[in-house]
């Protein structure tokens, strides 16, 4: 008689990833039980609350360190506590955005232009699917960064960027345009998850085991060097590099951003990198520390491309979410020093910049949404001029954002880029740092040109109005603004806090 | 050296945060304010002094060595090994210049309630008023450097505030500009000893440095000492710095009063008294500042004998009088009293006269020019005779305050011994003559003599608001002197501070010759003035006067020299650096900046928004990743 042993779960650490989950299921319940006109209420209610939930649980789990849940497929450590607590506060403050202003599509299946979509309009209908599917979204974005095995990583990237293609065409305006981008974006990912789950054969083909604490004593014995590992690392970190926009794998990111619906490029700006860029530096910190000599001289010329590409195109564009999208890469390229570093600090200024980025991203996107004429947000550069004059309020927090992805000192951005390249430096990677620095110049320029363009230009006449922010919203642009002064002012709590925190458990 | 206790204190703070939030207050409610809030000021004011005589009765209820309070107020700085409170020190030493500050300071707010009645801003000056004795007692009471330096600065706005006060008139506004710009020079010596020593010492607290002052390098020390001296020299006007003085006389007379001749431009003083652990261990440096008390004694004697503006005139003698001070601070531990006692019966006196000559001006619509005064003992008695006791103070006279303190400061210049000692002391006495004569010569002027005013004017009395300060500060000005001096008083109450090791000293003259050596200097001095102004002063300055003469009346060409030294060498290094910023660095920029948007532009042709493309661009990416990696492994 065979005795059936239930697997250890260690449901406490895995409980926030749970919660959401779960959160997300019973958002998918409410769609198909609740009467339409209640859902968006009830959505309104219950999301917040499953984040919230969430995030006490992994306050409580602050100190929780296993290597064993779910029978070994998932790690709970520090840097997986402060990317889940980032992820669920980013996405409490981009929840305010999307409940806030109406940029999705009445109904997703109804044609753009067509009967079938006007009546869905005159009904006052609203796609509200989104909320579950950024629940859904948020779960594997939780779980990215704790999986433990290959098999594991894989489910959790594709439940985090499934969502994100759907949500990504749910734009209320300009739709054919926003639909377009979701599948470039889709057919892109799909593209790279190929790259990935073939990487990850590789690499299982070469350790004979999916495990990452298998496969890391793998690389060690062999120093690195056999050809089927050498093409599992490529191919695995294409998948990674493509989720966090580096070049050349960055391609999709302008159109996308530009096409989705703005709180969701906030969302995904912010709350991707976090889960990605943690993944990456679990994997390459903890899993192939082994191969460091073979991917350290790639990443290091991946970052550099991405850091001067990113700010140098930034410069000739003429919309600020395409713009917004290049300052994205270029800070992946920032990021991508914090993995090279390859130390604890890197690490721990890595953690800093994610959410300091993300909260500053976040304000900015959220700005966007309030910038609209009669047809909805503007996104045009030279219809933003004069901004300064009709709303000073939120010109000045836009170009506090800015400053803020500039690095200039007394916001969260300079405290991110010092430490990440004071990091990269101590790694001995002066190349990154003064590549970095010259890239940071070049991306003050057209941060700085847009608050020019702002105050110190004459509005035209197709000028732009600004809508009243609601209470969502303005509570959502301060509190970005008010958290990306004090990381800047006072950082010192929280970079002691995660210093405490940011240890790998292997 | 018994170990001195501090005792803590929690209610230090509300010196310095009262007359800040008063004043907040009054700026930031505007003209809603304007009917209350001079009374609000000077209730601060005086509620600050009251609460400083309560420190000095506990504190006279203490033994010597547990006197000094503390309160640290919060950490302000904090960045590895630099740690840097804002915490407030009470000693012996502050509460000196605390009581000063607060007391002729609440009696400049009561005059200014006069005195500025008609000003449609009156609201605003008390508003400054408030914000200097903030700044200014946090100066005083700051227990490290960088405290220090934050009143240090937080004095100069309040003074570049209420010197252009009246800025609708544009040489106004310059003379404020040109006080700014002199104490930047000093401030910026500040800036770097503070930066020194925390290098060598790893503190800017007094306490931390004073601690390590006997074991460090003589060069950083001297260093630091010089620096400290031009610090002093920018906020006391003190030589080569001193020029800004003058023109400083355009700010209101209280304001003159106040700041420019009892407390701000004393800070210097304050300044070297309190880094005695410095100057100490620092000869070189010490001597250097009896050198510029000297030179500033006899080049601000030279240019009183020549001003005909009364105030200009005061300021002339305020830059000498400090020149004593900073002589006797330079001294080291025999003359660091002698420097604050001085300081402190100056403040009496010296103020006293400004108001007078502001009581004067009042009465004489603004006139300023003492060859149109003239027999106003007349119709000003009041004035006359406080300003009189100032002026008998401030000559030296006894039994009033500045014979004591002048007197000692000439005594020991004297006991320096040697040749150094001949020629301080003998310069102390010259500066003694001088002082004598053109003290007398405005007295004389103002006040004696037969009128030589317009019929425009009519010299009134001023309303008792005004006087009753003047009185109370006449007060002083007799009687702060042998009250400080009587048993040794100020020296005992000070040793533990500035004199911790007990210096003794020999003594080069006898007391009694110097007092006699001093008053017949001052006998001297008065008798020339006598003789000369005795009979009728012409209305316009006299031509036909020596080119000494001639020089004094324009501030012994300071203002010449700065101009042709650092003026235009500054203006044609700004127009080449100007130049070469927009040619070189500009243009470089420029070729820069075209160059990044160049390349944007190409390549930004990648994005052609074919999928397929983007594709095709990461299948690239990955075949370059791979031969990077096949040539990094080969």
């Amino acid at each position: 008689m065979t005795v059936f042993n239930t697997p250890s779960l260690e449901y406490g650490a895995l409980l926030p990833i749970l919660i959401v989950f779960i959160g997300a299921v019973i958002g998918v319940l409410v769609e198909a039980f609740v009467k339409p006109s209640m859902r968006r209420f009830v959505h309104s209610l219950l999301t917040p609350a499953i984040l919230v939930v969430a995030l006490f649980q992994v306050i409580a789990n602050r100190d929780t360190v296993t290597t064993t849940a779910a029978i070994g497929s998932v790690v709970i450590d520090g840097p997986v506590i402060i990317a889940q607590g980032s992820l669920l506060l980013l996405s409490l403050l981009a929840l305010l955005f999307l409940l806030d202003v109406d940029s999705f599509a009445p109904e997703a299946s109804a044609l753009p232009g067509s009967e079938e979509e006007k009546r869905a309009i005159a009904a006052g209908k609203q796609q509200t699917e989104i909320f579950p599917l950024m629940l859904f979204s948020v779960s594997g974005m939780m779980l990215f960064p704790a999986a433990s095995d290959l098999i594991t990583l894989f489910v959790a990237l594709e439940v985090l960027s499934l969502p994100l293609y759907l949500m990504a065409g749910l734009s209320r305006r300009r739709r054919l345009f926003s639909q377009e981008s979701a599948l470039k974006y889709f057919l892109l990912g799909a593209y790279s998850s190929a790259f990935f789950i073939f990487g990850a054969a590789f690499l299982y083909g070469y350790a004979g085991s999916i495990t990452f604490p298998e496969i890391r004593n793998a690389v060690i014995a062999s120093a690195g060097n056999d050809v089927i590992l050498l093409i599992g690392i490529i191919f695995v970190s294409v998948g990674l590099l493509f989720k966090v926009g580096a070049v050349p794998f960055h391609a999709w990111t302008p159109d996308v951003y530009q096409g989705a619906p703005t709180p969701i490029t906030g969302f995904m700006a912010a709350a991707t990198k976090v889960a990605a860029f943690l993944a990456t530096l679990r994997i390459f910190y903890t899993v192939l520390d082994g191969a460091i000599w073979q991917w350290q001289p790639i990443l290091t010329g991946v970052a550099i491309i991405t850091m001067a590409f990113g700010s140098i195109v930034a410069i000739s564009q003429r919309d600020v979410k395409r713009m917004l999208a290049y300052s994205s890469i270029a800070h992946a390229g920032f990021l991508l020093a914090g993995v090279v570093a390859f130390n604890k600090e890197g690490l721990e200024s890595s953690l800093f910049y994610l959410f300091a980025y993300g909260v500053a991203t976040l304000g900015a996107f959220g700005i966007v949404t309030l910038i609209r004429d009669g047809q909805g947000e503007v996104t045009d550069l030279n219809r933003w001029a004069g901004l300064g004059k009709k709303s000073p309020a939120m010109a000045s927090l836009f170009a506090l954002f800015l400053l803020a992805f500039a690095g200039i000192p007394l916001t969260s951005g300079f405290i991110g880029k010092f430490s990440i390249f004071s990091a990269a430096y101590q790694g001995g990677l002066q190349s990154v740092v003064i590549v970095g620095v010259l890239s940071s110049a070049i991306a003050a320029f057209f941060y700085i040109r847009v608050i020019v363009l702002m105050f110190f230009t004459d509005a035209s006449d197709s000028s732009v109005s600004v809508t009243l922010p609601t209470r969502r919203s303005s509570i959502g642009v301060w509190s970005a603004a008010i958290v990306t002064v004090a990381l800047g002012v006072l950082p010192t709590s929280t970079l002691a806090f995660i210093t405490d925190l940011a240890i790998f458990a292997r | 050296m018994e170990s001195a206790m501090t005792l803590t204190s929690n209610t230090l703070v509300y010196f310095v945060a009262l007359p800040l939030l008063s004043s907040a207050l009054l700026l930031l409610l505007g003209r809603r304010a304007d009917r209350w809030g001079h009374v609000l000021a000077t209730t601060v004011a005086g509620a600050t002094f009251v609460f400083g005589l309560i420190e000095l009765f506990a504190m006279v209820g203490r033994d010597e060595y547990s006197r000094a309070v503390h309160q640290k107020v919060f950490t302000w700085i904090s960045v590895g090994s630099f740690q840097v409170d804002a915490a407030l020190l009470l000693d012996q030493l502050s509460i000196c210049f605390v009581l000063l500050i607060t007391g002729v300071g609440t009696l400049i707010h009561i005059y200014s309630i006069a005195y500025m009645a008609d000003d449609p801003d009156r609201r605003r000056f008390f508003a400054y008023l408030n914000l200097f004795i903030a700044a200014m007692l946090l100066l005083v009471l700051g227990d490290s450097f960088l405290n220090l330096y934050v009143g240090w600065e937080g004095v100069g706005l309040a003074s570049y505030l209420l010197i252009g006060f009246w800025n609708k008139k544009a040489e106004y506004a310059t003379a404020a500009k040109k006080a700014f710009v002199a104490n930047r020079v000093g401030d910026l010596g500040l800036s770097i000893a503070i930066m020194i020593a925390f290098a060598v010492f790893g503190t800017v607290t007094f306490k931390g440095i004073e601690e390590q002052a006997e074991s460090a390098s003589q060069a950083a020390m001297v260093a630091i000492g010089l620096m400290l001296l031009l610090a002093a020299a920018g906020k006391s006007a003190q030589f080569p710095l001193q020029s800004w003085l003058g023109d400083a006389m355009a700010g209101p007379t209280p304001v003159s009063a106040l700041i420019h001749a009892a407390t701000m431009v004393t800070a210097g003083v304050y300044l070297i008294v309190r880094s005695n652990f410095i100057f100490d261990n620092a000869p070189t440096a010490q001597f250097v500042v009896v050198l510029v008390g000297a030179i500033t004694l006899i080049f601000g004697a030279l240019i009183g004998m020549a001003k005909d503006d009364i105030k200009k005139a005061l300021a002339a003698s305020t830059m000498s009088q400090i020149g004593y001070m900073v002589l006797a601070a330079g001294l080291g531990p025999i003359g660091y009293a002698f420097a604050i006692m001085h300081l402190l019966t100056h403040g009496f006196f010296k103020a006293g006269m400004f108001l007078g000559a502001g009581s004067v001006m009042h009465g004489m619509n603004d006139e300023v020019n003492m060859r149109r005064y003239g027999g106003l003992a007349r119709y000003m008695p009041i004035t006359m005779v406080t300003f009189g006791l100032g002026y008998l103070a401030i000559i030296g006279v006894p039994p009033f305050a500045g014979f004591y303190s002048k007197d000692k400061i000439i005594e020991a210049a004297f006991n320096l011994g040697g040749t150094k000692g001949i020629i301080f002391g003998s310069l102390t006495l010259l500066g003694a003559v001088i002082t004598a004569f053109y003290m007398t010569r405005v007295f004389m002027m103002t006040f004696l003599g037969k009128k030589r005013w317009s019929d425009g004017a009519h010299p009134h009395e001023s309303p008792f608001l005004m006087w009753a300060p003047m009185v109370l500060l006449a007060v002083g000005s007799v009687a702060s002197g042998f009250l400080l001096y009587s048993g040794k008083r100020l020296e005992y109450w000070l040793k533990p501070v500035v004199d911790k090791h007990g210096h003794s000293h020999e003594e080069f003259l006898s007391h009694t010759t110097v007092t006699t050596l001093a008053l017949s200097a001052v006998a001297i001095g008065v008798a020339i003035a006598i003789m000369k102004y005795r009979g009728d002063v012409p209305t316009t300055a006299p031509e036909n006067v020596s080119p000494l003469t001639k020089a004094a009346r324009r501030d012994l060409l300071q203002d010449d020299f700065n101009e042709a030294v650092l003026m235009r060498p500054g203006q044609a290094l700004t127009k080449v650096l100007v130049a070469t910023d927009e040619k070189v660095i500009d243009g470089a920029v420029r070729v820069v900046a075209g160059a990044a948007v160049g390349s944007a532009r190409g390549l930004r042709t990648i994005q052609s928004g074919y999928v397929r493309n983007y594709a095709l661009l990461i299948l690239l990416g990955v075949a370059v990743l791979i031969a990077a990696v096949w040539v990094i492994t080969a």
